[in-house]
């Protein structure tokens, strides 16, 4: 089902194009032009974001100080996922592939780790993009609430998975 | 706040390298970065260049317009500042409907058209306006109703029931989302006042 979606979009949108008679190709190609000024426009928040994301990722910081706490409701593993989640996506998935190597999908920790991928983003990334693109410098309030509705999400997942699987 | 957080990840990142004395690991984790932050601009370019295309046939032949305009009742309780004719509300449509199903690489420049209109109704060139926040954290704290790639991988680990999840998923979503509409809100009042 989900293959099909993208593909949808397309054809409703062009032949939406064709019915009110517009220059398709001409306005594909003039949309498709404006994606060179977005790169060079995103290129430097996204490295100096990188490059501090690298630093505290490769340096194993994170995966060191949490390997000490454990309860019952809670598995370890489940606080790595919890940190980088909003920092960096490509981690959350390895660690999340980790999880369901080591104790299973439908572990304690394995579905909890799916629900948080699966209702969290990058808040970070995200953040960084957007804001580096358009050249705003002045953030405001946007990345603590960013944060908080994070820390919310995976809150949420451990109560409801605790409820409704074990 | 931005630049506190990157300096921490900094700091305690050549720290904790410096401790575990893993000075070659320390000076190719800085050198790479630039090389890293290429390819991920790279790889992003031609999935936003085609998105831009099809894009600008919809906004040119109006079908953006009439998606606002259907989501426009629930939308302008969030966004009031935007006018009702204004393109960012047809590229905020897309960017959700696209992230509900889990296609993050087509909603990235949907999300990038918004801001860009969003700044254009912005006075202070470089601070972030309420409308800009609002959609970023409805962003973040994520509208996917089918996670199509844990679905995937939860199937490759062998799960009994790879599927399982998306109830609680959703449900999750609703009220993650509801909270952070609503912290948004307090913290937006909150900044007015000052």
């Amino acid at each position: 089902m989900s293959n099909l979606i993208l593909p949808g979009i397309v054809i409703i949108v062009i032949i939406y194009g064709l019915y009110k008679k517009r220059d398709i190709y001409n306005d594909f190609t003039n949309g498709a032009k404006q994606s060179f000024n977005m790169i060079f426009e995103m290129f430097p928040s996204m490295l100096a974001m990188i490059l501090g994301i690298n630093l505290l990722l490769d340096s194993g910081f994170i995966t060191k100080i949490f390997s000490i706490f454990s309860f019952k409701f809670l598995p370890v593993d489940i606080f790595p996922m919890a940190i980088l989640r909003p920092i960096s996506g490509s981690s959350t998935l390895a660690v999340l592939t980790n999880i369901f190597k080591v104790s299973g999908p439908d572990s304690l920790a394995g579905r909890i780790a799916s629900i948080i991928q699966g209702s969290t983003d990058t808040t970070i990334y995200v953040l960084t993009l957007y804001f580096g693109t358009i050249g705003i410098k002045k953030i405001k309030y946007a990345l603590t609430v960013g944060l908080i509705s994070d820390l919310i999400s995976i809150v949420t997942a451990i109560i409801l998975v605790n409820i409704f699987f074990h | 706040m931005i630049n506190k957080l990157w300096a921490l990840f900094i700091i305690i990142g050549i720290i904790t390298f410096i401790i575990t004395g893993d000075y070659e690991g320390l000076n190719a984790t800085i050198l790479n970065s630039g090389q890293k932050t290429f390819d991920m601009v790279i790889k992003i370019f031609p999935v936003i260049a085609l998105w831009l295309g099809i894009m600008e046939i919809a906004t040119a032949s109006g079908l953006l317009k009439k998606l606002s305009n259907l989501f426009y009742p629930i939308l302008k309780h969030l966004f009031p500042e935007i006018p009702k004719d204004n393109k960012a509300l047809g590229y905020i449509s897309s960017n959700i409907i696209t992230n509900m199903f889990g296609l993050g690489n087509a909603a990235t420049p949907f999300g990038l058209k918004a801001m860009k209109e969003l700044q254009k109704l912005n006075k202070k060139r470089n601070e972030a306006t309420r409308s800009m926040i609002t959609f970023l954290v409805i962003n973040t704290s994520g509208v996917t109703i089918f996670p199509t790639t844990v679905i995937s991988l939860r199937m490759m680990y062998e799960s009994k029931n790879p599927s399982e999840i998306i109830p609680i998923c959703i449900l999750t979503t609703f009220i993650s989302l509801m909270i952070a509409i609503m912290i948004d809100k307090i913290f937006a009042r909150r900044y007015q006042h000052e």
